[in-house]
């Protein structure tokens, strides 16, 4: 067993892992934040995306191991007291969310890309997103809402407040 | 009529706040205390015979609670059909087939007792293909196929064979018919059996409790029809089985029937009534659990010089796999159908559904009609070619019209809805009659197609669903039902519709999320597209019950008769007088006069819809009423191909579906983009391969490719024509199916036009496209 200290939205979190663990199962099963979904188990899906230093990362293919001393943030963490970020809303007025299963690491991946290119062209929405699954929506609704998202105030908000070189991970 | 505030507007959903947070619990996230984890052995081989089976290594590890065989489990499960196990018994029929279950403290430990179990199997005769499986002295897949319990008067298995059903449809004389058509084509087609692919994998937990009671939580489309079939399989009363669902990760009919629930059970039975929890693996969605089957067609068309259809013969051969519950219903309805939305005078189809040793079918989005319209409409187009008619006029000359039957007898009448209407639209919105503009790079042509669709529910002449609305105490509703909201959005249009009924703010009405068969009233299953429908008319009832209720109520207390309260802004008040207004709060758990006299009671409202005026089929002619409506639509396609690469390119698919009444433009249109890309999937992409031995290759998302947002068409349009289903709920029809049918057939339209050369089989992958491409060039085509 491994001991690490990572944060997970922004917290603190201590724990005893097997070297096998991987983040997707420390996230779920142990800190049962259950937001974050298993769609394969093996990276091929993108619904257990979170942001890992602020990167998105296929969770179940990362070991908990690695996360030590550093920054998880996961789908629990993008409302910021009781209020829906403008990336969720527009996911919501788009009509980009329906059985809801991809949306959280789909969420995931769009933060990543708004963290990183505030203005992203649709070429570069669906790129970002190409690694996250969906069988219902069809993508388009999800590109609009994640452009929506880039177009709203929290853009600004985004440039200031965020490392432009996305994340502390060099 | 009042004007509408909510339906047939864009709500937005109310369940997508949970999922946009990460609050909406699936039964993958759910846990139980004293939960056991459960993992399954599966079969090798898709034809063997279980020689032996070798457990003691695995149940010495620490922390296995139960291993279970299918000798001990003498159950035979089905809705349809009763011809399939719980885990293998005797011999496996597909590679894939669970053959040993454990259950144990966690899930690595009992994935690491699995790898333990020694299974000896015998492998024996296995048959692959469908044709070739309907022929005499074969290896028989259910040699006792005569024994097994079935719906009987609807389903025809014949004793002896692989064939689980033959559906016939019979209409006036074919052969004389096409024998005197003055034009006439012959053409074949293949579809391969493709995955459901629903972001969440199946999942289930049971749990046994005192009394032979049982609860499950189960990421299922049928809470009813599961507790149904759990009780007949088990013996068990249907008040002893308890069935929560709640969000459920998408299904497209792949939860339709029973799943993983029978495991569940009779594992926690094992474990003393302990919760366990199964939860399919990726590859065990893809090669465990059931598909949409695999299809040949044959179809002979015969018309006359101007361009009408004579005559249509189709044999329809469906590849059900090693279990055919669900398969049979689907050669039945994809027969009724099995001529297009075409007036076919005479008719002949024989749809048979036929067991070989692969992955079983089940329902799928479309429920066998993207299938046999990937050859109804290819033949069209064919046709149309043959008689140097433009396809769309062939095609517009040819669907059904007021005045004509449909080719079980049916008459179609104006509320049927407008497929003229539909396929002149899509059409439209493409350039229909103008060439395509010249793609700048030489190695690339371009071409247009155009197809059109139908569909009915399939479901039993008695299908039913009920609603219950009970007011809150302050006004507010909650509406309970028990179709299931795995992603089509129905939950929001029945609040829309219940808030448009109760007059009572939207903001205020809720449907209650998780199904619960303990609270939540009857509905058969959440497929066919018929939730929105009878859903939408029970909701109707129930908010009429209410406020027949609400009225009485303040009618006594304003002294007035009840037909003279008005409802209006979640308050009731006697017509002509608003200032007597009492609100909804101080009517919903009964009224109180000053003097503290109370009258009328909590309100509750029930509501009732019922399938009417159906019947089954005659069983020589197919003849009969199997529909309680249908809807129809088109797509039109243009393309590019690269002629280098093989790969195709969509331009615009524009789509046209009569909707009877958009209930919510935004879910609608939502649903027919998600709908037609699902279809170009089946189009461009998806499809199973075995090899010789029946061994399924491409099990995952590497090897098994659905479409990604890079997939998406340049350009996509919806287009909803509104021509009113005389007995829905605003007038409405369902479409959830409908936007991926026949999208294959219109690319493969497009794909003619494009480079002159005819395919057959799907899917239309850049290796088929660029090969047929190659063959042509150096002659061979």
């Amino acid at each position: 067993m491994h001991t690490i200290t990572f944060h997970v939205n922004g917290a603190s979190q201590t724990v005893h892992v097997a070297a096998t663990t991987t983040l997707l199962e420390l996230l779920r099963d142990r800190l049962q934040l259950t937001g974050t979904k298993e769609g394969c188990g093996i990276g091929e899906c993108g619904a257990c995306t979170v942001l890992l230093d602020g990167a998105p990362v296929t969770s179940c293919l990362v070991l908990a191991v690695e996360v030590d001393g550093r920054s998880v943030e996961t789908i629990e963490g993008e409302a910021k007291d009781g209020q829906l970020s403008a990336l969720q809303q527009a996911f919501i007025d788009a009509g980009a969310v329906q059985c809801g299963f991809c949306t959280p690491g789909m969420i995931m991946s769009a933060r990543g890309l708004l963290q990183r290119n505030p203005n992203p062209s649709d070429e570069e929405i669906v790129e970002a997103i190409a690694g996250n699954l969906c069988r219902c929506t069809g993508y388009e609704a999800v590109v609009d809402a994640i452009a929506a998202a880039a177009r709203s105030s929290e853009a600004p908000r985004l440039l200031e407040d965020d490392d432009p070189a996305g994340g502390a991970d060099a | 009529m009042r004007d509408l505030k909510y339906v047939g507007k864009g709500v937005s959903r109310e369940d997508a706040v949970d999922k946009v947070s990460g609050a909406a619990r699936y039964t993958h996230d759910l846990i139980v205390p004293g939960m056991l984890h459960a993992a399954i052995v599966r079969s090798p081989h898709a034809s063997a015979r279980i020689v032996s089976i070798e457990t003691d290594a695995a149940e010495a590890v620490p922390g296995v609670r139960v291993i279970l065989t299918g000798s001990g489990l003498c159950y035979q499960l089905g809705l349809y059909m009763q011809d399939k196990c719980i885990l293998a018994r005797d011999v496996v029929r597909y590679q894939g087939e669970a053959v040993v279950a454990v259950a144990a403290d966690t899930l690595d430990i009992a994935r690491a007792a699995c790898r333990l179990i020694e299974v000896e199997y015998e492998p024996i005769d296995a048959v692959l293909d469908p044709q070739e499986a309907m022929k005499d002295g074969v290896h028989l897949v259910h040699p006792d196929l005569g024994l097994y319990e079935h719906m009987k008067g609807v389903f025809f298995p014949k004793a002896g064979t692989n064939i689980a059903h033959h559906q016939k449809i019979r209409k006036g004389d074919f052969d004389d018919a096409f024998a005197n058509a003055d034009v006439t084509l012959t053409a074949e087609f293949y579809n391969p059996p493709v995955q459901h692919a629903p972001m969440e994998t199946h999942a289930t937990i049971a749990q046994v409790l005192p009394g032979d009671r049982v609860e499950l939580w189960t990421s299922s489309q049928s809470p009813y029809t599961v507790r149904h079939l759990m009780s007949v399989a088990f013996g068990l009363p249907h008040a002893s089985i308890r069935v929560h669902v709640p969000y459920v990760g998408g299904g497209f009919g792949g939860k339709a029937g029973l799943g993983l629930e029978p495991l569940a059970y009779v594992l926690s039975k094992a474990a003393d009534g302990r919760p366990v929890k199964v939860v399919a693996t990726r590859e065990e969605e893809f090669n465990t659990l059931p598909s949409r089957q695999g299809l040949h067609a044959t179809i002979e068309i015969g018309c006359s010089n101007d361009g009408k259809i004579e005559a249509l013969k189709s044999t329809y051969v469906w590849d059900a796999g090693a279990y055919a519950d669900y398969g049979v219903n689907i050669g039945r309805a994809a027969a009724y159908s099995g001529a297009g939305p075409y007036s076919v005078p005479n008719c002949w189809i024989d749809s048979y559904v036929v067991y070989t040793n692969k992955i079983f079918g089940t329902a799928f989005r479309g429920f066998g009609h993207l299938e046999v319209l990937w050859g109804v409409e290819r033949a069209i187009d064919q046709m149309a070619r043959k008689l140097d008619m433009d396809p769309a006029e062939f095609r517009r000359l040819n669907l059904l019209k007021e005045g004509d039957e449909t080719i079980t007898g049916e008459a179609f009448t104006s509320g049927h809805g407008d497929p003229v209407g539909c396929l002149d639209a899509a059409a439209e919105a493409i350039g229909w009659g103008t060439p395509s503009a010249r793609p700048s790079d030489a190695s690339k042509v371009r071409g247009k197609g155009i197809a059109a669709l139908h569909k009915a529910p399939a479901m039993p002449t008695y299908t039913s669903c009920a609603a219950v609305i009970k007011l809150d105490e302050d006004g507010g509703a909650d509406v309970l039902i028990s179709g299931v909201d795995y992603g089509q959005g129905t939950y929001t249009v029945l609040r829309q519709i219940a808030a448009e009924e109760l007059r009572i703010p939207i903001e205020r009405v809720h449907v209650t999320w998780d199904c619960d068969t303990a609270f939540s009233p009857y509905d058969w299953q959440t497929v066919a597209s018929r939730f929105a429908y009878m859903g939408g008319n029970a909701v109707i009832e129930a908010a009429a019950d209410c406020l027949r209720q609400i009225r009485e109520t303040a009618g006594r207390a304003l002294d007035v008769s009840p037909e003279k309260i008005v409802c209006e802004d979640a308050a009731a008040y006697a017509k002509g007088k608003p200032e007597s207004r009492i609100p909804y709060e101080k009517l919903a758990l009964g009224y109180t006069f000053p003097n503290g006299n109370s009258i009328g009671g909590p309100v509750i409202g029930h509501g009732r819809f019922i399938a009417t005026g159906l019947t089954h089929l005659d069983p020589e002619t197919g003849q009969g009423l199997p529909a309680q409506y249908w809807t129809y639509g088109a797509h039109a396609v243009e393309i590019e191909v690269d002629t280098e690469t093989g790969e195709i390119e969509l331009l615009k698919i524009a789509t046209a579906i009569d909707a009877g009444k958009v209930l919510n433009p935004k879910l609608a249109t939502g649903q027919v983009v998600g709908g037609v890309v699902q279809g170009l999937g089946s189009a461009l992409w998806e499809g199973f391969q075995f090899d010789e031995n029946g061994r399924f290759l491409n099990p995952s998302f590497t090897d098994y490719k659905i479409p990604t947002a890079k997939d998406l068409p340049r350009e996509t349009e919806q287009i909803f024509l509104e021509a009113p289903q005389p007995d829905g709920p605003y007038g409405a029809r369902g479409i959830a199916e409908h936007p991926m049918i026949s999208v294959p057939s219109a690319i493969g339209n497009a794909l003619y036009d494009a480079l002159g050369i005819e395919f057959a089989e799907l899917p239309l992958n850049v290796e088929r496209v660029l090969l047929r491409i190659l063959e042509e060039r150096s002659g061979k085509g």
